[in-house]
Order: structure tokens, then sequence, then C-alpha cells
């Protein structure tokens, strides 16, 4: 029952980025994205200054490389996908590394692989950097409908608590004898899925009724507050300023 | 036990309440029960006896078929609703459903937050409360970090940080280790507060309650000092209650007289 699920990916420390209010961060890391997004993908240059920029920023937060490269494998499915390109598109063909490969897929690879990847670090950087918790209550300031900030706190809340319930069915299950071998044993594992949905359901009956007791009429109550200054969107904005800088400079370019 | 001066309304007051579920099932069956200021008050019976369903009653979570329901005073209806839920608080058997927020800290200000606290008031009232329960170390932790014990602690703090007229309390012992079920305790008779504590733990309400009613079949079977109920071998046999192997209240000092 320790050991939450939630926030094994947020690295503590005390920097800059670390003090930044969620919101700030949320904001300046999504405009970085949809900026990495819309450049030219044949300006090579502009990418590595894009990686530059993130190279700051986890410098100043002190968030150790090893740490990034072990987390970037999520990227791996769309890493062996962008790879397939080259070999499977059509148009021109060119050599590259003695192949003979597509080059509108080569180009097409380069463009997935390197926007995704920088897109991967800079939510590591994100997460790494802001608790699961703050993450919530910026989502909550920049005005995402209550219910569904409700609903993803509740997630952060109960997963190790479902997740605990689970484990003890399979140990239930496995001391009765029971071997999930093949296809076959499906049926009893979708009866303990069932079984654990209904469990959840009630629970989430059981709170609704503590919330009610204790006065809850329909909404959370704000009971932290993350106010940002003007300061502090003006430091959350030294990532995409340069980011935007680049893009303006690689679409001249163009 | 403390003795109120003067001639203040019962803290709870339970008078001739019947309900029955929309399916048909008659839980309760003009139940009256009293609970004086200051008092802790075991509620005892076996299972199915009805005790959840009048625990729900006392903050309007259920509302009466028949029958009245006040509180210090004030009666159980819509329109006092927030009032009632201030002023009682009911501590739930599974601290998991009562801990639903992702902090200690926010958890405990969760009702003051909804009557309308903010601020440095809010933030007295957290402290407050979980140093009533020795809890207040672990006020930036998540609920799901805390140990089953502190976890029931904090539960507890929850409903104090709303000051509430009455405790109630539904198996306050339950999954607890001797230890913490002991410290438990310690915290529950410091507190002075008017208590109602629904359990099957006879020992437990012996040790903490002078005084206890039985539920049975939705009415109450019997009411008097929780001493001489568990003395009564007829009486408890024939209302399912059996005092754990090898303990016998005769052989006890009274507490709390």
């Amino acid at each position: 029952m320790s050991g939450g699920h939630s926030d094994r990916l947020y690295v503590p420390g005390a920097s800059a980025v670390h003090r930044l209010p969620p919101q700030c961060k949320l904001v300046a890391v999504l405009t970085f994205v949809l900026i990495v997004v819309a450049t030219p993908r044949d300006q090579f240059w502009a990418f590595g200054l894009y990686a530059v920029v993130l190279a700051s920023v986890a410098a100043v937060a002190r968030v150790p490389a090893p740490v990034i490269l072990r987390r970037m494998v999520v990227e791996l499915p769309f890493l062996v996908f962008a790879l397939l390109l080259p070999f499977v598109s059509h148009g021109e063909r060119v050599q590259f590394f003695g192949l003979t490969v597509s080059e509108a897929g080569l180009l097409g690879a380069w463009n997935v692989l390197a926007k995704g990847t920088l897109g991967v670090v800079a939510s590591i950087l994100l997460a790494a950097t802001t608790e699961p918790r703050t993450l919530l209550l910026g989502l909550e300031r920049l005005h995402l409908p209550a219910l569904m900030v409700q609903i993803m706190s509740f997630m952060f809340r109960y997963a190790d608590v479902i997740g605990g319930e689970m484990h003890r069915m399979r140990i239930a299950r496995e001391s009765r004898g029971f071997q999930a071998r093949d296809v076959r044993q499906l049926r009893v594992v979708a009866q303990s899925a069932g079984a654990l949905f209904i469990r959840s359901y009630e629970r989430g009956e059981r709170v609704h009724l503590a919330m009610l007791s204790r006065g809850y009429a329909g909404s959370m109550p704000v009971i932290v507050d993350v106010r940002a200054g003007r300061g502090q969107w003006l430091t959350a904005a030294a990532l995409p300023m340069p980011a935007l800088a680049i893009a303006v400079t690689a679409w001249s370019l163009t | 036990m403390t003795s109120h001066p003067g001639n203040r309304a019962p803290s709870l007051a339970v008078h001739q309440l019947a309900f029955a579920y929309p399916d048909g099932h008659q839980a309760l069956f003009g139940v009256d029960l009293t609970i004086a200021p200051g008092e802790r008050v075991a509620l005892l019976g076996p299972n199915g006896a009805g005790k959840t369903t009048l625990v729900l009653h006392l903050n309007g979570i259920l509302t009466a078929g028949h029958g009245t329901v006040s509180v210090a005073g004030l009666p159980v209806t819509k329109d006092n609703m927030l009032e009632i839920r201030r002023r009682v608080g009911i501590v739930f058997q599974d601290p998991d459903d009562q801990l639903f927020m992702p902090t200690v800290r926010e958890d405990v200000a969760f009702g003051p937050a909804n009557l309308g606290l903010r601020g440095d008031e809010l933030a007295e009232r957290v402290r407050h409360a979980l140093d009533q329960v020795g809890m207040l170390a672990l006020i930036d932790r998540p609920p799901h970090h805390l140990s089953f014990g502190q976890r029931r602690r904090v539960a507890v703090a929850t409903v104090l940080a709303m000051q509430p007229e009455i405790l109630v309390l539904d198996e306050p012992s339950s999954n607890l280790d001797p230890a913490s079920r002991r410290e438990l305790a310690d915290i529950l008779r410091d507190l002075e507060l008017t208590t109602l504590m629904v359990t099957h733990d006879l020992p437990y309400a012996l040790e903490l309650c002078a005084r206890s009613v039985i539920l049975d079949e939705g009415v109450i079977v019997a009411n008097g000092p929780t001493h001489d109920l568990l003395c009564d071998q007829e009486l408890m046999r024939s209302h399912r209650l059996e005092l754990p192997f090898g303990f016998d209240p005769k052989s006890l000092a009274v507490p709390g007289r």
C-alpha cells in the first residue's frame, strides 16, 4: 500500500523551475511544443537549437540527464514507426548510409523523430519539476472544467487503493490454484475485472456519502491557492520565447 | 465524565424514528435515543440491526419516514442541512472512503472550507484538528502513504476540523492493531466531546462509554450502563452479542465512575 505510482515521475528539488506556479509551466510547455511542431522540418539547425533550450532548462532545474534519457523509452514505439517510414514511403529514392530509401520518407521520419523527441523531453521536464498534485491545481487555475480536475484528482488518490484491491484479488485467485496460462482463462480474469469495477463503483458511492457528510454541495472548495505573478509568467516565458525566435527565423529562411 | 451546567438541549435527540428503504425493507421501527452534552454512548447490535441506517439519519443523508432527529436543539431538515452536517461529525469505517483529497492538509480542510472558512482561519482549524489526534507532522503527506492507524486518526481529524457538536464513529477500532486501538482510545477520551460509537468491539465500548444502547431489528432493546448490559448474559445472548474469549466484565472495576 505504499510507494505511490503517481509521484514516481517527480524529482524533488527547489530550483527556479520547481518553484514556478504549475499553470505557468503548463502554458510554457504547451506553447513550446506548438512552436516546435509548427517549425518547417527541413530547417535542421532549428531543432538543434530547441534541444539546447531544453537542455538549459534541465540544467537550471537540476534534472540529471540519465533520468531524462531513461524516461524517453516511452517514445520507443513511435521511434520504430519513424524508422520504418523511409523504407515504406514512395517518391524519389536517395542514398543514405549506403541504403536506397525514399527521400520523402526520410524527411517524414526525421520530422516525427525530432518533433516527437522534443515534445517528450519537454513533458518529462514538466513532470519532473511539478508534483502531480500541483499540476492539477495548475489545470484548475487554467479554467479546465472543475469536474474534470476532480475526476483526475480522484484518480490520483485512488489509483493505489484500486491497484491494491486488484493485487489482493490476484493473490486470492492464485492461492486457490488459478493459473492464467492461455486465452481460456480469460473468462476468470474478466470476471475479476467486473468484480473490481463493482467494488470501485461502490467505493465511489461511499466516498460521495463521506463528502456529503462534510458539507459537499457540488463544488470543491479552493483550499490551496496557486496564484502566479507577472514576474513568474515572465520567467516561464524563458522557454517558449527563444523557441518562437528560432521558429520565426526558420520560417523566414524557407 | 464532564457535566455541563444549565439546561442545554441534548446533543442528540432521536424521537420515534422509523425508516423503510425504497425497496420496502423496513430498517427502523420507532427508535428513541437521547444523548446529553459531553456523554459518550456506545451503539451495540448485531449485523443488520439498523445501526448504519440510524447513523445516516443523524446528519440527514437519509431522511426519516416517521419521527424526528434534532442535534443540539436544531431539527434535521432540508433547510438546516449544512449546519446539521457541521454539528454531526461522522467518521466512516473505511478511512479510504473518508480521505479522498490528495493531501492530509486538504482533506482536513475540506469540511471547514465547505463551511466557508478561508485563509489563516482555515489553516489554524486544520492544524488544531490534526494536533488533537497527534498527526500534525503528517500534514503534507498524501493519505495513501499513511498506515491504517494513521489514516483512521486523520479521518477523525477531518470531522474535528468542523468543530462538531457530536462525534459519530462507525466501528472505530476495526482493523487496528492493539497499539493503534489503544492510542485511538486515548485520543477519544481526551477529546471530551459528545460521542456516539457504533461498535462490535464490546471491551472497547466498556472502556470508553459509560452508557450503551442495544439496537436490534430496528428497535432499541436495551439502554443502560455499559457494564450492566455486558454482564447481563441473557440479554447479550438474545441479541447475538458475544464477549471475546476470556473477557469477563464482572472482574473489571467499572471505568468512568
